[in-house]
C-alpha cells in the first residue's frame, strides 16, 4: 500500500552568515505517521521546522509540505498545519476560549462554527473545567495542553511540536505524551515532534531522524536503527545508546 | 486586532487629553467671554478656543507637544510585547499575511489617535459654544476639520517611529527609552541646535554689522528648525487656525520698513480659508511624506526579521 507523502525535502539548507544551521536534509513524511526528530539543543531543529513552515527562507534546496512550497505558498501551508512552538505564549489577560476564538478568527473560521470545535478541542486536551480562568493564571502543563487545543481548532492534517514536553511534570508528560499518540491514531493527524527526551520520543513515535550539527545522520524506525548500530543480538535496547553512539561518531 | 479600548493604557491618555482639554477650553473660553464684554464680536471667535493661550498654553499647543507621547505610549511595545510573551511566532504561523500584522498594529492605533481627537475637539467646541455663545461658521468647522487631520498625521508620524523601535529593539523599555529620546531631541535640543549651528556659520558680531548676514543667520536657523516634525506641525497648525497669520515666514515681519507695514496693515483683514491652506500645503506634504516614509521603513525592517522563538 502506498502511503502518502507529507513532507518532503530535498537538499534543504540553511545558512546564517558562515554558520550552516542546516546543512542539505533529506527527509520524507509520510501520512498518519508520528515522527521523532531528534538532536542536540542547536543542531537546527527549530530552524528546519521554521523552513517548514516559511517563517524562514531556506537558502537552497526544495520542500513540499502537504502538496505546497511553504516559501511561495506559506499561506496554504498554514491553513492546513499547525504549530506549536516551544513555550508558546498565550494573552494572559483573556480566558482559554477567548484565546481559542482569536486564532479561529485569525484563521477565518466563522463564529458558530468555531464556537463547536473550541469546545470540542477544549474537551481533547482536558481543560474544559477551566475554561473561564484567565490564562495567565494556568500551570505550564495546561498552557501546553491549551497549545495543543489551540493547534486542533484550524483542524490540521499536520502538527508540528517543537519541544512540547519540556519543563512538564511526570504527570503532565504523560498526558501530553498519550494526547499526542491519540491525536495519530485517532484523528489520523501526522505528527513532527522534535525533542531530545528520548525515552519519551521512544514510546511514541514510528520512525525518528537524528539530527546533529545541521546533519541528518539517521533516519528510520527506531528498530531498525538498533539493528544497524547495536547488532541483531540485542533484545534490548534504548533509543539513548543509539543515539548516544551516533552523537559520539558525529 | 488589538482591543486597545478595554486597556488601562487607553484609559490612562484619553483621561489625560479630556481634562486637559476641558480646562483649557474653559480657561480660555471664559476669558474671551470677558474681553469680549460689550463688543462687537471679532470674525473666526470660535477658533480662539483652540489657539489663544489663555494662563497656560493653548490647545494647539498642548497637541503639538503631548501629540508624540500619546503616538508613542500606544505604538512602543506593540510588536515586541508579542515576541516577549511568545505570540509573535504563533501569530505568524496562523494563515494571515505578514504585513497584515504590521498593518493592522498601525491602523488599529490610527483608529484610536482619531477617536481620541475628534471626540476632544467636539468637547472643547460644545463647552465654547456655551461659554462663549459663538456658533462656528461653516469656514471655522472646515479648518477645524484641516486641524484635526493635520493632527492626526502628526501623531501617526510619532506612532510610526515608536512601532519601528518595538520592531528592532526586543526589550519594551529599550524601544519606549528610543522613542522618548527622540521625542526630546526634537522638541528641545534640536531649536536650540539650530541657533548654535547658525552662530556658528555665521557669527554673532558680523551679522549685528551686516545685514545680509542676518538674514542669511536667519535662514540657516529656519531651515534646521524645520527638520523638526514638531515645527512643522506647529506652524502648519496655527496658519490653519489663526486666519489672520498671511505668512509663516517671520523675517517678513523682521524686514519690514515704515511704509512696508503701512501698506501691510491694510491687509489685517483675515485670509480666506483657501488662502491659509496654499501657506501650509509644503508642511502638509512634508508631514505626509514624513510619516509615510516612517511606517515604510518599519514595514521593511519587520517583513524582512527572523522570526525566531528564542
Amino acid at each position: 500500500m502506498e502511503r502518502q507523502i507529507v513532507i518532503e525535502a530535498e537538499g534543504l539548507t540553511k545558512r546564517y552568515g558562515h554558520q550552516i544551521a542546516v546543512n542539505s536534509l533529506n527527509v520524507q513524511i509520510y501520512e498518519g505517521e508520528v515522527f521523532g526528530f531528534l538532536g542536540p539543543n542547536g543542531a537546527g531543529k527549530t530552524t528546519t521546522l521554521l523552513m517548514f513552515l516559511g517563517l524562514t527562507e531556506p537558502t537552497s534546496g526544495r520542500v513540499r509540505v502537504i502538496g505546497f512550497d511553504p516559501t511561495r505558498d506559506p499561506f496554504h501551508v498554514k491553513e492546513k498545519v499547525g504549530y506549536l512552538p516551544e513555550n508558546v505564549g498565550f494573552y494572559d489577560d483573556m480566558d482559554a476560549r477567548q484565546n481559542l476564538q482569536y486564532i479561529a478568527r485569525l484563521n477565518r473560521i466563522p463564529d458558530k462554527i468555531s464556537a463547536g470545535r473550541i469546545d470540542e478541542s477544549l474537551k481533547v486536551v482536558g481543560l474544559l473545567e477551566e475554561v473561564s480562568k484567565k490564562v495567565g493564571t494556568y500551570s505550564k502543563g495546561m498552557r501546553q495542553r491549551l497549545g495543543i487545543a489551540e493547534v486542533l481548532i484550524k483542524e490540521p492534517k499536520l502538527i508540528f511540536l517543537d519541544e512540547p514536553t519540556i519543563g512538564l511534570d511526570p504527570d503532565g508528560t504523560n498526558r501530553m505524551l498519550d494526547l499526542i499518540h491519540s491525536l495519530s491514531r485517532e484523528k489520523n493527524i501526522t505528527i513532527f515532534l522534535s525533542s531530545h527526551l528520548l525515552d519519551q520520543v521512544q514510546r511514541i513515535c514510528d520512525r525518528v531522524g537524528i539530527m546533529i550539527k545541521g546533519d541528518l545522520v539517521a533516519m528510520g524506525p527506531i528498530q531498525e536503527l538498533a539493528k544497524k548500530k547495536l547488532g541483531v543480538d540485542k533484545e534490548h535496547y534504548t533509543l539513548e545508546e543509539i543515539y548516544m553512539k551516533y552523537f559520539k561518531e558525529a | 486586532m488589538e482591543d486597545h479600548f478595554s486597556s488601562v493604557r487607553f484609559l490612562l491618555i484619553s483621561a489625560l487629553i479630556v481634562m486637559v482639554g476641558v480646562i483649557i477650553a474653559s480657561m480660555v473660553g471664559m476669558g474671551i467671554q470677558e474681553e469680549s464684554k460689550g463688543m462687537a464680536k471679532p470674525t473666526l471667535l470660535f477658533l480662539w478656543l483652540f489657539t489663544s493661550t489663555g494662563k497656560l498654553f493653548s490647545f494647539v499647543q498642548f497637541i503639538g507637544f503631548f501629540g508624540p507621547l500619546i503616538g508613542i505610549f500606544l505604538g512602543f511595545d506593540s510588536i515586541n510585547r508579542e515576541r516577549v510573551s511568545r505570540t509573535l511566532s504563533k501569530l505568524l504561523s496562523q494563515p494571515i499575511y505578514r504585513d497584515s500584522v504590521i498593518n493592522a498594529k498601525f491602523l488599529a492605533s490610527v483608529a484610536i489617535i482619531a477617536i481620541v481627537l475628534v471626540a476632544i475637539v467636539l468637547i472643547i467646541s460644545g463647552l465654547g459654544i456655551r461659554l462663549i455663545g459663538v456658533i462656528p461658521g461653516a469656514e471655522e468647522v472646515w479648518r477645524l476639520a484641516i486641524y484635526i487631520i493635520t493632527s492626526i498625521l502628526y501623531i501617526s508620524f510619532w506612532l510610526g517611529i515608536s512601532i519601528l523601535f518595538s520592531v528592532i529593539f526586543r526589550s519594551t523599555a529599550t524601544s519606549a527609552l528610543a522613542s522618548l529620546a527622540i521625542w526630546i531631541f526634537f522638541s528641545f535640543f534640536l531649536s536650540l541646535g539650530a541657533g548654535f549651528l547658525a552662530n556658528a556659520i555665521v557669527p554673532a558680531g558680523q551679522a549685528a554689522v551686516d545685514p545680509t548676514l542676518a538674514i542669511k543667520k536667519f535662514e540657516i536657523q529656519r531651515i534646521i528648525s524645520h527638520c523638526s516634525p514638531i515645527t512643522l506641525y506647529s506652524e502648519a497648525t496655527s496658519t490653519i487656525l489663526d486666519p489672520t497669520r498671511n505668512t509663516t515666514n517671520p523675517l517678513a515681519f523682521v524686514l519690514m520698513g515704515p511704509l512696508e507695514k503701512l501698506s501691510a496693515s491694510r491687509f489685517q483683514n483675515p485670509l480666506p480659508l483657501l488662502q491659509s491652506l496654499i501657506i501650509i500645503v509644503p508642511y502638509l506634504i512634508s508631514i505626509v511624506a514624513i510619516t509615510f516614509l516612517c511606517f515604510g521603513v518599519c514595514y521593511l525592517v519587520f517583513m524582512r526579521q527572523e522570526i525566531r522563538t528564542v
